[in-house]
């Protein structure tokens, strides 16, 4: 117990502590609604087992087959692109921007790549790359907007981004229907050659929706880690997110940083919209709304820290939690419940100034 | 003898470090208590002990004789004990009013913040011990000896009764020492009590009762003021003997390095604040900007670093116009820059100490190739320097650079830039934070550099420094250069005159 306590008191280990407890606590919200509500708070975490392992422990000793590896698929398929949008938040937050716009970026990206795959006639070995590469590169123009306007004339790059949304929503529902083929609620399959499907892991996940994308979710991790971590770029975007005035002391050019910094974070949404486009579905979908990916990905860069590998830890727990939904409305919890307890972790996370000084007055109590 | 404070065998441990090893701290009711120490030595880290900010490992803290567990800032408040920090901590964006009165605000019915009645309160106290300030300007647009005296008037504020000063004279000018050390006089005459942090001895000669010496983290002593000497405090201090002369031979001045013409640069109020300023250093000479703060130094040194851009004018470097280069342009050119606000321009506090060393060079091999940083290089590149300068921190080049002491962050960014050995060297309160021993090093290597036919533009508002270090004295006021005199050649009343705005000083 003590060494417990000096464990989670030391301010080393801040960093995965706070989370931790953010999450211990959204859970343990999440239990006492359910027990309010008069439900058993096991079925809560049965269902994300069920969700994210595909085990369903009720089946077990019926004889009924318990594991079902659709739903470990499926889960993945979930957390993909909330990685990737939180790698996008987290890449501008590392130089002091706020990045609301990821919704935005994905969807031009997902537009583009589809736009890339239905009208490009080219051989197979090129057709996947561009179609990708069209796709991340819209989400970086996309992302680069906001970051230029920025740099030139201080416009508040919130603003720009949640702005940006909208018109990318409209836009691409409406350059969608007037892609050769579409109709009014989504475009003509792509060719085989330009998405990320991929008959071998549908096969083993018990026909889920996995796809090659992974590969791209763990190369985009690698690049962000090595830009922040081993480049001068990631080093000047680091001292101008930190402290602005001592970069441009240093000769950094701060706005052109600012600028760049957004269009890779907006790449990195740009690429959460193809894999969605181009390997969960296969085809472009119109949209009556927003399905969220962006303000996932800044719960995911906040609990993750603004690191690549938290973003993948962030990316895999809301992922769960997503993943849960279906499954708790299945076994009679309401699924709102999933949305309360990341609500929660997101709260006390962003108290983590609170949750500090309380460990702190552990510590000194000791 | 009633003490007031007694802080008895006080461990503090940082990763690394001891700052404070079985450290005693005993101050009387109604004196001025210094304590003095190297950079490092571990005397903000008692006095943060003392205020709540960190809980000690062992030891007790008595206050009025009765023991107390300081757990936070707050309970020290209430203990009536106040502290004006090494560096502020200030709101940037709100007014000198709403910072001094944060968390204590009078309120007008609605709980709506009653700005007027506060500003009224803060200019009585303001008045009353001679401390100027603007009540309505924002802290982002007023210097550093303002913001200095915004602290104190923080402090004066919460009716603290126990005063903790950290370094307060750092930043301020002759005249506005010698005010604080009167207003420090008075406060203790009304009953209060005062430990001060200072690295000038003649300070604590002047208004000090007792001296507590602290070297690397332990307690050497406390002696009566009145009985010892400044050399022996020093020594108590060092560990050796210190010389407070710089040692220097007559400079061997040769071409114009800098050439400054017509210069005009607004400040941040969008006012005038360098007017039509002319000047040239020589390369083998150190020429001292000196004057009192607010004058326009600083706006002309960020003129010069491109920090700022400038109105109209010329600034000629090697007789090439730099006025519209970029930071790095002038960086890669030659200026090296030792700023006068270490927090703000001088270190990313969130950085390492290594990455804080290449700051000025780290796009450049061997520290990166080809935009991948190199970290063995990086840590060889710190170690040397962290060597040869005296930089002590708990763990050396990874120690996060917002954890060190200040002094020791001061010598790292002097490190940086005196290790490139540019041929201008912009020096902007070199010394400011350092204590003797490291003054006197400091001071070497500067005149080293002058004598290997660098140029240095020094700012310095210290006196001491202005006269033994520089050659040529340019005394600045309101943004004119009022006079250049040889260092050789004055003295502090002539300087005194000049500063104030007369150019009877005038000699070429
Ligand atoms: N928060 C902290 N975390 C880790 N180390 C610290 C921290 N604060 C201080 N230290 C270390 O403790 C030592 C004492 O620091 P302190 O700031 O008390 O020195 P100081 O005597 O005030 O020096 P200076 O005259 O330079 O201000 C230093 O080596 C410093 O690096
Ligand atoms: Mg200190």
């Amino acid at each position: 117990m003590k060494k417990f306590i000096d464990f989670i008191t030391n301010e080393k280990n801040h960093k995965f502590v706070i989370p931790a407890i953010a999450i211990f606590l959204g859970f343990f919200v999440g239990s006492i609604i359910l027990i309010l509500t008069g439900q058993n708070p096991i079925k809560l975490f049965t269902s994300i087992i069920r969700g994210v392992l595909g085990i369903d422990m009720s089946r077990i000793g019926s004889g009924r087959s318990v594991f079902n590896a659709r739903y470990v698929g499926e889960y993945f398929v979930f957390a993909m692109p909330i990685i990737l949008t939180g790698l996008s938040v987290a890449f501008a937050f590392r130089t002091g921007l706020f990045n609301i716009g990821a919704e935005g970026q994905l969807l031009v990206g997902s537009f583009a790549s589809v736009a890339a795959g239905v009208t490009l006639d080219l051989p197979g070995v090129i057709l996947l790359p561009v179609v990708i590469l069209s796709g991340t590169l819209a989400g970086a123009i996309w992302g680069f907007v906001p970051g230029i306007l920025k740099a030139k004339f201080n416009v508040h790059e919130v603003v720009v981004t949640i702005m940006m949304n909208y018109t990318a929503l409209y836009l691409t529902n409406y350059y969608l229907k007037q892609l050769p083929g579409s109709d009014n609620v989504k475009s003509i399959p792509l060719p085989a050659g330009a998405t990320l499907k991929s008959e071998f892991l549908i096969e083993m996940t018990n026909r889920s929706r996995l796809h090659w994308g992974f590969i791209l979710v763990i190369i985009a991790i690698f690049i962000f880690w090595y830009i922040i971590e081993k480049t001068t770029f990631g080093y000047e975007l680091k001292a101008v997110g930190y402290n602005p005035h001592a970069a441009r002391y240093a000769g950094m050019k701060v706005e052109r940083n600012a600028a760049l910094s957004m269009a890779i974070a907006g790449a990195f949404s740009g690429l959460a919209g193809t894999v969605i486009a181009i390997g969960t579905f296969g085809y472009g979908r119109v949209l009556g709304s927003f399905e969220n990916y962006g303000f996932e990905g800044i719960a995911v860069a906040l609990v993750g820290g603004n690191t690549a590998l938290g973003s993948v830890f962030g990316g895999l727990l809301f992922g769960s939690l997503s993943a849960a939904q279906p499954v708790m409305q299945s076994s009679g919890i309401p699924r709102d419940i999933a949305i309360i307890i990341s609500s929660t972790i997101i709260l006390f996370v962003a108290m983590q100034n609170g949750i500090k000084i309380i460990l702190k007055r552990i510590k000194g109590a000791k | 003898m009633e003490y007031v404070v007694e802080m008895l065998n006080i461990t503090k441990e940082f990763p690394g470090i001891k700052a404070n090893d079985d450290v005693t701290l005993r101050v009387e009711k109604g004196e001025i208590h210094a304590l003095l120490g190297e950079n490092g030595a571990g005397k903000s880290t008692l006095m943060s002990v003392l205020f709540g900010l960190y809980q000690a490992e062992k030891g007790t803290i008595r206050i009025h004789g009765k023991e107390v567990d300081i757990s936070n800032p707050n309970v020290a408040n209430k203990h009536g004990i106040g502290m004006v920090h090494q560096h502020f901590k200030l709101v940037h964006n709100f007014t000198v009013t709403e910072n001094i009165i944060l968390g204590l605000e009078p309120t007008k019915s609605f709980g709506r913040i009653d700005i007027d009645k506060a500003a009224k309160k803060v200019m009585e106290i303001s008045q009353k011990y001679g401390l100027k300030v603007d009540p309505h300007s924002k802290i982002e647009d007023i210097t550093v000896g303002m913001q200095q005296r915004v602290e104190i008037l923080k402090m004066l504020y919460r009716n603290a009764e126990i005063l903790i000063f950290d370094e307060p004279t750092a930043v301020l000018t002759p005249q506005e020492i010698k005010e604080l050390m009167g207003i420090m006089r008075e406060l203790v005459k009304e009953g209060k009590s005062i430990v001060l942090i200072t690295h000038k001895l003649k300070e604590i000669s002047m208004v000090a009762d007792h001296c507590t010496v602290l070297r690397r983290g332990r307690y050497i002593g406390t002696v009566k003021v009145s009985e010892t000497t400044e050399e022996e405090m020093a020594e108590m201090m060092v560990g050796r003997e210190v010389s407070f002369e710089v040692d220097k031979v007559p400079a061997t001045p040769s071409d114009i390095v800098l050439k400054i013409e017509n210069l005009n640069i607004k400040n941040s109020r969008n006012l005038m604040a360098v007017k039509n300023l002319n000047l040239e250093v020589k390369a083998g000479e150190i020429l001292c900007v000196a004057g009192i703060d607010g004058n326009g130094q600083s706006e002309l040194i960020k003129g010069i670093t491109g920090l700022t851009k400038i109105e109209s004018g010329k600034i000629l470097f090697d007789g090439q116009d730099i006025a519209h280069d970029s930071v790095r342009n002038r960086t890669l050119k030659g200026i090296g820059h030792i700023p006068e606000d270490r927090h703000k321009y001088g270190l990313v506090l969130d950085f390492s100490l290594e990455e804080n060393m290449a700051l000025q060079s780290y796009f450049q091999e061997p520290l990166s190739k080809n935009g991948i940083l190199q970290p063995e290089a990086l840590r060889k590149h710190s170690d040397i320097l962290i060597e040869e300068f005296d930089i002590r921190s708990g763990q050396g080049s990874v120690t996060s650079a917002r954890s060190m002491s200040g002094g020791n962050q001061q010598k790292a960014i002097i490190a940086r830039e005196v290790e490139r050995s540019p041929r201008l060297l912009i020096a902007a309160q070199p010394t400011r934070g350092l204590d003797v021993g490291a003054i006197e090093y400091i001071h070497q290597r500067l005149v080293r550099e002058r004598d290997s036919g660098k140029a240095i533009l020094l700012m310095s508002l210290e006196m001491e420094e202005v006269l033994n270090l520089s050659d040529r004295i340019a005394v600045i006021y309101e943004g004119e250069i009022v006079g250049i005199v040889d260092a050789t050649k004055t003295n502090e009343n002539e300087l005194g005159l000049m500063m104030a705005g007369s150019r009877k000083g005038k000699v070429d």
